[in-house]
């Protein structure tokens, strides 16, 4: 029994490393085609789906031709970008591709970079933060140590209930209110990196919010009494006590945020706007990884199926990434306070 | 004699408890004298000595009556009537207390000792130096951690966070220290520096102290408050109460024969 019991578990935690590494190696294999193709530039090029001419050792001028491929990236671009605003669920390279379809085809290929993406995922899930974990702490600070607990528990209750709304509900209300709302007021369109990154904030306010109490809950009460005890003040023991004695639970809590925002797609597909640019003001539309996989798998295939999983690896290593760091920077930080 | 507080007719209630925890409580804090205050679980000791510096506030809806006196600058205030918060941070300077667990703070030794004096207004670099070097040596504790102030007090040992705390609340020289079961948590060897430092820190405070071990009462304390189910039942010196009770049932608790 003891034996079944211990081999049951030892099962169910192998598991997790073995689902954590297949999913890997089996992005990486469909990745590899992309990845052998663009290697590291892929992360720099903020080309999606271009069409481009490529050098032939046939090719006797070969100034000329390097001139008139500089000439058609950038008039490529310019169509793409036209294109993606005026319908951006059409197949835009196919259509380039009739456009500037010369015959020889043998000697154009498609070239894919994830940087749009990249830094799109990046920005947004930046600018959610910044939005969140200041109003997040606030509303955690409130609910435990401020709020007369016949207030903080109805708060509470509905905290957690925002917390388990669907993001798409998120999104569809950033799309058709949030949105116009934040172009109103702070211009630009009504779907911009700004209302993505702010739909997303909203998003996992009340989830930071929620964990955020709980972890300041633990506070044992005859510690925050001590506290009193010596003459401080609410904030004081908020903030000298709570805050310390919470903190790795606090941190925890930023991070699942992190990586929810990392991570989310609906929510932000209705607001991103969905367009292979780089953001020049944070009011403009752009794309982030997760957004471009839910949009593009339908309609691809070969390299660009190949390019979408490179750029699955990418959001993949990105998350996993911000989360061991942040394992790490924990450990090391519990180890300070327990080694003395 | 002379009293550094005085609890006159003092009744408590907790919120929306429909009899009072605490009935007609008369008893004298005397200056730089140990008063213990013994009895069964649930008698009301530790909401008595919790009353003596408001720190039962932090949960509303207390209701005090009678008066409670202390002694501030030689004429007697009625700590009940305080009603600003910073009037009870001034209380709370004037009466220390320390918890049946240690407490440190999550943050060095300095800074757990310093803690209070930037409340109290110490500024002085210096001068708050001094005093956390004042308040440890006064906590037996100075020679164990001078070379490791900087270090987290998490890592102390039990002992030594306990009497970190009494260095803590002695820092800021205070008129009254509170203890509440502070040995309870500690072995027999802390438990004996813990009684030995209280016993020394009379010098300088007044101390009242509740306490579940009644030979540590009958070692230490001056005087001794024997309270049952909220009342109390009898108070004197603490020879009187442990060698010739007056009640039957101090006698009774005392002799082990309940509680």
């Amino acid at each position: 029994m003891e034996s079944v019991f211990k081999k049951l578990s030892l099962t169910s935690a192998t598991l997790i490393l073995l689902l954590l590494t297949s999913i890997f190696v089996v992005l990486f294999i469909y990745a590899k085609p992309a990845i052998d193709e663009f290697g590291l530039k892929f992360l720099t090029d903020p080309r999606w789906g271009v069409t481009v001419q490529v050098d032939t050792p046939k090719v006797d001028k070969q100034v000329a031709t390097t001139e008139q491929v500089t000439d058609e990236m950038a008039q490529n671009d310019n169509l793409q970008t036209e294109d993606l605003l005026l319908d951006d669920s059409s197949d835009n390279s196919d259509s380039l591709l009739t456009d500037d379809e010369d015959g020889s085809t043998a000697n154009t290929k498609e070239v894919y970079g994830g940087f749009v993406p990249i830094v799109g995922t990046v920005l947004s899930t930046i600018l959610a933060m910044l939005f969140a974990v200041p109003i997040a702490m606030g509303i955690a600070v409130f609910l435990s140590e401020i709020a007369h607990p016949l207030l903080a528990k109805p708060v509470g209750v509905a905290i957690e209930l925002l917390a388990a709304i669907p993001s798409i509900i998120y999104g569809m209300w950033g799309l058709f209110y949030f949105g116009p709302l934040v172009s109103k007021y702070v211009g630009g369109q009504s779907v911009s990196l700004l209302v993505a990154g702010l739909v997303l904030g909203v998003m996992i306010i009340p989830f930071m919010a929620s964990l955020t109490r709980d972890s300041m809950n633990t506070t044992p009460a005859v510690l925050k009494e001590s506290a009193y005890a010596m003459g401080a003040t609410k904030f004081e023991v908020i903030k000298d006590v709570i805050f310390p004695y919470a903190k790795q639970g606090i941190i925890g809590s930023i991070i699942l945020a992190l990586g929810r925002a990392l991570g989310e797609t609906m929510a932000v597909a209705f607001v991103i706007g969905g367009v292979f640019t780089f953001p020049k003001v944070v009011t403009d539309p752009t794309v982030s990884i997760p957004v471009v996989l839910a949009n593009s798998f339908a309609e691809s295939s070969g390299m660009s199926m190949s390019a979408l999983f490179y750029l699955a690896v990418v959001l993949f290593v990105l998350s996993f990434a911000v989360i061991s760091f942040a394992k790490f920077y924990f450990l090391r930080n519990k180890n300070e306070i327990f080694n003395k | 004699m002379k009293n550094v507080m005085e609890i006159k007719d003092f009744y408590f209630t907790y919120p929306k408890a429909p009899k009072p925890t605490l009935k007609n409580i008369n008893l004298n804090i005397e200056e730089n004298k140990i008063t213990a205050l013994i009895g069964p679980s649930g008698c009301g000791k530790s909401t008595l000595l919790r009353s003596l510096n408001r720190i039962q506030d932090l949960y509303p809806g207390n209701k005090y009556d009678g008066e409670i006196l202390l002694k501030i600058n030689d004429k007697m205030e009625n700590i009940l009537e305080y009603k600003k918060e910073n009037k009870l941070i001034e209380l709370r300077q004037r009466v220390g207390m320390i918890f049946q667990k240690p407490t440190p703070f999550p943050m060095s030794i300095f800074d757990n000792v310093a803690y209070g004096l930037k409340f109290a207004g110490i500024k002085s670099k210096s001068e708050i130096e001094g005093r956390v070097e004042k308040a440890l040596q006064g906590a037996a504790l100075w020679s164990e951690v001078k070379d490791r102030l900087k270090e987290s007090a998490l890592g102390m040992s039990g002992g030594q966070q306990q009497r970190l705390c009494i260095a803590r609340a002695i820092a800021v020289e205070p008129e009254v220290l509170l203890f509440d079961e502070p040995t309870s948590a500690l072995d027999p060897i802390s438990t004996a520096a813990i009684e030995e430092l209280v016993v020394e820190l009379k010098e300088r405070v007044s101390i009242a102290i509740v306490t579940h071990n009644m030979q540590q009462a009958s070692r230490i304390s001056d005087y001794t408050a024997f309270m049952y189910l909220g009342d109390l039942v009898e108070f004197g010196e603490t020879e009187q109460i442990f060698l010739n009770p007056k009640e039957k049932q101090t006698e009774d608790y005392i002799t082990g024969r309940f509680g």
